[in-house]
This record gives C-alpha cells, sequence and structure tokens, in this order.
C-alpha cells in the first residue's frame, strides 16, 4: 500500500496548488505514473478518490482523475544503447519490488544490455507525476502550471 | 513536459510534522566518524527516554546499519513505509533497498532517491529524528537543506587541518543560510591540541565536546550493548548530557 503515500502526496500537491492559481473546485488532474515504479493502478486511483473524499473540501468535489502510465526507457550514458521496462524480464521479484520503493536502486540491479554499465539514466517512466491540475477559478481555467 | 508537477515534494513537511527536533549529523569529509556520532546519538538520546528515529541519507556508502547490527529487517508497508523499530530507534536505510549491491548513484539519483524516501516514509512521533548526512556540501546536501527546512546541525570533525578544511567551509555555509548549528564534536583526539578550539574561534559554533580514540571500538560494531559500553559512547552520552544545545529534559 505503498501507493497510498504517493497518492496522498497527489492530493496535497493539488489542493496546495489550487491555493496558489485561487481554483474553487478542481475539475481534473492528469497524472502519470512511471513504469519503472510498477504501481498499481487500481489501488492508486483507490486511494486517490479515497484521500480527495477524506479532506472534506468542497474543492475536490467533482474531481475528475486521468491515470496514465508511461512506459520506462533507460539510456545507457557510457555506449548510448537504450532499452525499456520490457527487457528486465529476468530480474526476480524481490528487487522489483525493491525497485518499486526505490526507483533508483534499479542502478544496483540493473545493467545495460549491451555494454553491462550500471551508468544509465532513466529518460522517461520513472515514478509518479501531475501532468496538469484543470480547475475553475474566480473566471479562470487553470491547465498545468 | 515542463509543466509536470513532482508531488512529493508538497508532503515532505507532513511527514516530518510529528518529529520534534531533525538533528543532521554532518562532517566535512569522510571517515571523521559522522555515521558513528550519528549512531550512537540515536541510540543514547533511545536509551534517555525519548522517542528517536534514525535516518541513514548517506546514499552511496550507507553504514549506520552495519554499527547497529541489522540482519533481515525491513520496513512494514501500511500506506507508505513504517521504519522497523531496532534496539528502541525507528530506522530507515536505502540499504533496505540496495542489499549489500553497490549503488552507482548520480548526484540526480541520490536527490530523487532521498526525496523518495522523505516521501514515503511515515515516522512515528518523535522527539528527534538523527540524520546521517552524506558527507560534504554537495547536491545532497543542499537538497536536505532544501526539504528539511527545520533540520538543525551536529558537526564532526576530527583534530586534523584536513578534516577542519571542510568542515569550516560546512559551518561557513549553514551559518550563512541561517540554519542552527548545534555545535562541534571534536573526534578521534589522539593528543592534547587546541587546534579546533583555535581553528573554530572565528566562526562562532560551539565546541560540545571531544571524543577520544577508541581503539577497541571496532569490537563493538554490530552488537549496540558492546557498542553503548564503549568509551566512545560513554563520552558521548556525557557531551548529550552536559550540553544544553539538545535541551533535554531528563525523564
Amino acid at each position: 500500500m505503498h501507493e497510498w503515500s504517493l497518492a496522498e502526496a497527489v492530493i496535497s500537491t493539488v489542493i496546495e496548488a489550487s491555493k496558489g492559481e485561487g481554483l474553487e473546485e478542481i475539475a481534473k488532474i492528469k497524472v502519470k505514473i512511471g513504469e519503472l515504479q510498477q504501481v498499481d493502478t487500481e489501488i492508486f486511483k483507490f486511494a486517490l478518490n479515497e484521500i480527495a473524499k477524506d479532506q472534506g473540501t468542497s474543492l475536490l468535489r467533482t474531481m475528475k482523475i486521468e491515470i496514465r502510465t508511461e512506459r520506462a526507457i533507460f539510456r545507457c550514458r557510457v555506449c548510448k544503447n537504450e532499452w525499456t521496462f520490457d527487457d528486465l524480464f529476468d530480474i526476480d521479484e524481490d528487487k522489483l519490488e525493491a525497485i518499486h520503493f526505490a526507483p533508483e536502486v534499479a542502478h544496483v540491479y540493473v545493467r545495460c544490455p549491451l555494454c553491462k554499465s550500471p551508468d544509465f539514466e532513466v529518460v522517461q517512466g520513472r515514478g509518479v507525476l501531475i501532468d496538469s491540475i484543470k480547475g475553475i477559478g474566480a473566471g479562470k481555467e487553470t491547465k498545468g502550471r | 513536459m515542463g509543466m509536470v508537477i513532482d508531488p512529493r515534494l508538497n508532503i515532505i513537511d507532513k511527514r516530518l510534522y510529528s518529529i520534534k527536533r531533525l538533528i543532521g549529523v554532518s562532517g566535512g569529509k569522510g571517515g571523521v566518524g559522522k555515521s558513528l556520532i550519528a549512531t550512537v546519538l540515536a541510540l543514547t538520546l533511545s536509551r534517555l527516554g525519548y522517542h528517536v528515529g534514525l535516518l541513514d541519507l548517506d546514499l552511496s556508502a550507507p553504514s549506520a546499519h552495519v554499527i547497529l547490527g541489522i540482519e533481515s529487517v525491513y520496513p512494514k508497508e501500511e500506506k507508505g513505509i513504517v521504519p522497523p523499530v531496532v534496539h528502541g530507534i525507528e530506522f530507515m536505510s536505502i540499504v533496505y533497498f540496495t542489499g549489500d549491491g553497490p549503488a552507482p548513484f548520480r548526484g540526480i539519483d541520490i536527490s530523487n532517491a532521498m526525496l523518495e524516501l522523505l516521501a514515503i516514509t511515515r515516522w512515528g512521533s518523535l522527539d528527534f529524528l538523527i540524520v546521517d548526512m552524506p558527507p560534504g556540501i554537495g547536491d545532497a546536501m543542499m537538497d536536505v537543506i532544501r526539504w528539511m527546512k527545520r533540520v538543525e546541525f551536529l558537526i564532526v570533525t576530527t583534530p586534523s587541518k584536513v578534516a577542519l578544511e571542510t568542515v569550516k567551509k560546512v559551518i561557513k555555509l549553514l551559518t550563512e543560510l541561517k540554519f542552527p548549528i548545534i555545535g562541534v564534536i571534536e573526534n578521534m583526539k589522539i593528543r592534547e591540541s587546541s587546534l579546533v578550539k583555535d581553528e573554530l574561534k572565528k566562526v562562532a559554533v560551539p565546541i560540545l565536546g571531544e571524543i577520544g580514540f577508541d581503539i577497541k571500538i571496532e569490537d563493538s560494531i554490530g552488537d549496540v550493548n558492546k557498542l553503548l559500553e564503549s568509551c566512545f559512547a560513554v563520552e558521548m552520552r556525557e557531551i548529550v548530557l552536559k550540553s544544553p544545545e539538545f535541551k533535554l529534559q531528563l525523564k
């Protein structure tokens, strides 16, 4: 249920952002989940809704949540090779779980399939990010920030 | 792409809300005994009756778990990560996830991993959270002071010009940024010398005390009871008890 803490972070950020933008109601948020973190989308969405309800604010009453998963892409800093999450098929469950908690731990367990270097970057698809917050404010509509 | 918001930044204050004091144990260089002081400080405060957490943020070279002698302990997953209570202290380290494998992190990876740990760790109500800081004043240090706004620092040095050179810079930086410095501990003292006292006169930071070079300390690494009986820990305890900077209300 580590998804719960990430969902809490999202809701807290949305509320904070809405204050800054003077929004009265949040219509929709778009959240991007990086494949590498292996967040359970169903649990995450459930948590987002539950935590939103718990806030007891009309701000989030009608909030729609759109979640999309972003593919993880790795790029080797040494040989420039690129690979995807699917290429990590030979990594066991325990290691994947460790990566789930802290995606950077991938540097311990993943190597460039070509040159075997641990010096790679996660180009995209690392973890949870808020893509946009769309709300209804004092006559203005906000997208992103 | 530039419009995305990282939600983790916003939750850190909430995660640290139930902690009364955050103490970052920092040293200029590696090898001055920062991790040992952080760990023994956490154990000492815990034995004095306080609720204490220990967070190892030296992600490239975590070692508090070695000092504590931790094996087969794992945090609990409960709406986040709940650190296990080890020898009376709540203990969090990247090592739960890296195991004993090397972690070749770049600066950006260290920042990201620290942010993740701070965002998902659910500490209990603590009197003190002791943070074993990464050495030096690189990315990691700059991130910690940005994210843990209430952090106070305990600085560790050895009576060596080599260590002091960097320690003075750390103190100057923290002073410039208006972060409170509890004081300096002079560790691994082997003979009388006023070097640290003289050098630190200019920076107006209290020297809390000195700890002699304990040749037997290595025998108690990984054995907490033995560790707490060591000369090192006894001296550490005296420093904690006599320094008003810790604001102890002994229970």
